[in-house]
Parts: C-alpha cells; structure tokens; sequence
C-alpha cells in the first residue's frame, strides 16, 4: 500500500521488520553458499566460520519475534498490516531453519575429510544448492516487492530441486553398491542433499507467505511434490 | 402501506430469525440545509445480529443511526429522503407514530444519561410510560429481569432507591441499557457507547452485547476499530457521507475490497 500511515512511527517499524528479513534471508543465502564450498573444497576453517554464522542468524530471528511482538502489543495492526506481520513471523522461522540446515552441511566437513575421496558428488550438491541459492535470492526479492509472480515462480523451481534430489539419490545409491568403502562419506552426502533439498522447501514456504501477504489469502494450488526418493530401492540379486 | 407501528404487532411479532434484514435502507439522503451529508445509502441490517458503523468523524455514521429512529425529526433544517424499511414498514410513512417507532427502537447514547431519578425509577419509568406492566409485581419484576440482562441487578439490587446518577460511570451506561431494553424494543441504536468508559467498563458493555444480540437487533456507532471487530457481525464503513463497504465483519477487518476501507483500518486515513 503506498499510502503511509498517520502514525509516521508505524510506517518505521513496519519497514524496519522487512528490512531485518531481507538482511536475515541475505544472511541465509551466504551461509548455504559457503557451507556449500566448505565442502566441495574440504576447507574446515570456512567450515567453522558458517556455524558461527548460524548464530547471527539465529539471534536475527530473536530480534524479528521481539519487534513483530511489539507491533501485535502496540499498534493492533487491520488487514493488510497484520498479514505482513504474521508472515514476518513464519518467514523468520523459515530461514532461521534454513540456516541450520546449512550448518548442518558444514558439520560433516570434518568428518568426510577423514573417508575417501567423492569429487562428482561434490559437483552434483554444488549444482543443486546453486538452484536453492537462486530461489532464497528470487523469493527475498519477491517479499520486499511484494511480488506474486515471482514468489509463484519459486514455487516452481522446487520442482526442478526435488527432482535433482531424487537423481542425486539414485547417484549416492549406486556409489554405495560400487564398494561398500563409499558407505559413510555416501550416507553424510545423503543428509547433506536432504539438508539443501529441505532449505528449498523452506523457500517455497516463504514464496507462500508473499501470496498471503498480497492476496489475503493461503496459497493452496496442489503443489506436487517431485521428490521420489521414498520410492527409490534396490533390487535384491536374482539367485541363478 | 400497513401500520405496523402499533404496541399489538410488536407483542406478536414473529421471534424467529428467518434471513430476511431487519432494518432496509434505500438511496438514503441527508442534509443540513444546503449541505448534503449522507448520500445515497442502502444498507441491510440483519435481524438480532450487531452491526457496527465505523469511519473517520464526519463521514455521517451518526447521522445515519439517527435517521433509523427519526432523531433528525427534531432537527428543523435536517432534510432526510429515500426509504428506511423496518420489518417491511416505512419508518417515515406519514402514519407512523414516531413515540411508538422510539419504543420499538431503542437508544443508548455516547455519554450515560440516567435520569435524576432513583435506579429503580430509571428503569420503571418508560414501563409505565408505555403502560406495559399490568400491577406493580410485574412492575418488580420487569424492572429486575431488565437490570438482569444488563448485568447490573447484582450490583445494585440493595439500593433501587439511590440515584442512578451516583453510580459509577460504567453502570450508569449499563442502567441506559437496562432502561432502554425495559420497553422490549426490536432494535437498540448504540452511538458510541463505550466512549466515556474505561477498559473494563468497556469490556462490560461489549459482553452485553454479544448477550443481547439473542433478542434485539443491535446497531452500534463506534470511533474503535478495535470494538467495531470484537462485538459486530456485520460492518458498514461510511466515508464522506458515502457507504464505501458492507459485509462480514471478519471479511471487512481482515480482507477489504475498497482501498479507503484499507486505508482507514489499517490507519491510513482518519
């Protein structure tokens, strides 16, 4: 809306919470990205660094509730105003687990620098959290311009994570079959592909806020989830 | 056009709510003079439901809730046209007999009014005003069963003699609305009803409500956006004399249609 409000003070505080949400969703996006390199190059110092990272994006999330609290207790926001608070709300939460999924990938760093080498795994999760990258990137943008269509169109390109999910699955799978050695970098690799396939989900969930915000309504349009990976198995070996 | 306006009919008028609006306003128009203030306002109000009218000062909320019961009638230079229908009789008709219209529609204004008379006369006085009491039990009882619904017997049932202006503010209000639901109107007018309370008084005032709403149909004029969400059904949003917007009140506080009704409920414009 771009009328202000007559209370000039409101119209700070509200700003100020999308503000601190496009800087904690700024943070998010840096955070997966090194997590990401931390491992590709098996660089544990980067690996350290993004978990103390986590933390500030943890205490963004504090800073988020206290103020969006205040504006409940204080200014009994209507209509528009109160959907962009509930939603900084959920949102906040949504990247605050983000990031703890991405700390989550650099917390195996050390332990993979131990088994044997996996380069084209690394490869294919550098792909796939190239993609969630660009969807945190796309759906902050889409919040603090309050734009549907390119929220929608996060919602779309999870599409294309959970199906690399699903092929990396298969992947880490037939490593493991190749020799038993791969098992436990190949397991850690599993969690960490779940790990960059959930922070997608989590996008997606704040591209629905953008609709809610605008649109006054919950987004509902049979989302279909392509990740198959629950389906996946392999075929015990025929006795001759 | 028939009289519906006689004591007769409103003994037996049909209890049960059927859908139908309770109250039917069509292109209503109001001046002062030359200055036109209301215009063109159709309006629905649903039987035994609140309906709250909200909008910044001026924008001719009150003016509207005083046309309902004809208070402009007193207003030499007010000129009101169009229709306002209550159960399919025109409140204006030159037949209507406006005392008898005020004891089907009751009001209860901004600051409470007692009268300087005892509790017990505050309530008893429009009963046998309008000659509904048949002996002095009745009487009794009609007084306490109105000062009941009003949530006030328990605090005052040991001193009906006092003056009702020695209570506190917020039983004064609610002795308002003892004396004005006493006559069993169909429709109590509310114009800010809440405004000189406090919090709690207020929170008194808005339980009442939600109670009353069983047997009266309930129209409340009101400055807090807040109370408008918590105790109506339905909400009408005038603006400059205009009625921008009507609907559920749930619908309208949370997902306006009209930018003005966003502009001024999220507190935009005033």
């Amino acid at each position: 809306m771009s009328q202000s409000h007559i209370v000039k003070v409101y119209d700070d505080e509200l700003k100020n919470l999308d503000r601190l949400i496009a800087e904690m969703g700024g943070q998010v996006e840096h955070i997966l990205s090194d997590s990401v390199q931390s491992l590709v190059q098996y660089d544990s110092t980067l690996a350290k660094a993004v978990v103390a990272d986590d933390k500030k994006i943890d205490a963004l999330e504090i800073d988020i509730d206290a103020q969006a609290t205040r504006l409940l207790a204080l200014r009994q926001p209507m209509a528009a105003d109160l959907r962009t608070i509930i939603a900084s709300l959920r949102i906040s939460n949504d990247l605050e687990r983000m990031g703890d999924h991405a700390k989550n990938i650099s917390k195996r760093v050390d332990t993979l620098t131990q088994v044997p080498l996996l380069s084209p795994m690394g490869k294919s999760i550098e792909r796939m959290s190239k993609l969630v990258e660009t969807m945190i990137n796309q759906v902050l943008n889409a919040y603090i311009e309050r734009d549907v269509p390119q929220a929608l169109s996060v919602i779309q390109q999870d599409e294309d994570v959970d199906l690399l999910y699903t092929s990396l699955f298969r992947e880490i799978l037939t490593y493991m079959m190749e020799d038993p050695r791969n098992i436990t970098a190949c397991t850690h690799f599993l969690f960490i592909a779940k790990n960059i396939e959930r922070i997608g989900d989590h996008a997606t969930n704040i591209a629905e806020q953008v609709y809610y915000v605008v649109e006054a309504k919950q987004y509902d349009d049979g989302h279909i989830n392509l990740d198959q990976s629950t389906s996946v198995v392999v075929p015990p070996k025929q006795e001759s | 056009m028939v009289n519906l306006m006689t004591v007769q009919q409103v003994v037996s008028k049909p209890m049960a709510f059927d859908g139908t609006p309770k109250i039917i306003a069509r292109d209503v128009c109001v001046s002062y003079g030359d200055r036109q203030v209301l215009h063109n306002i159709n309006l629905d109000i649903p039987q035994r439901r609140v309906t709250a009218l909200i909008g910044p000062s001026g924008c001719g909320k009150t003016t509207f809730l005083r046309c309902i019961n004809r208070m402009n009638d007193l207003i030499s230079i007010c000129k009101v046209t169009g229709t306002i229908m209550m159960d399919s009789a025109d409140v204006y008709h030159a037949d209507v007999d406006v005392e008898v219209l005020r004891r089907r529609i009751g009001m209860v204004f901004q600051k409470p009014n007692p009268f300087p008379k005892s509790i017990y006369e505050n309530v008893a006085y429009g009963i046998k005003l309008h000659g509904l009491s048949i002996d002095k039990a009745d009487l009794d009882a009609r007084v306490e069963k109105s000062l009941r619904r009003a949530g006030l017997w328990d605090e005052v049932s040991d001193r009906l003699d006092s003056p009702g202006t020695g209570l506190s503010g917020g039983q004064q209000q609610r002795l308002c609305i003892a004396r004005a639901i006493a006559i069993e109107p169909d429709v109590i007018l509310m114009d800010e009803p809440c405004s000189a309370l406090d919090p709690i008084a207020t929170a008194r005032i808005e339980e009442l409500i939600h109670e009353l709403k069983e047997k009266f149909t309930i129209i409340i004029v009101t400055h807090s956006m807040q109370q408008a969400a918590r105790v109506s059904d339905y909400t009408a949003f005038f603006h400059l004399g205009d009625l921008v917007e009507q609907g559920e009140t749930e619908i309208l506080f949370t997902n306006p249609k009209d930018e003005r009704t966003e502009s001024y409920i999220t507190g935009r414009i005033g």
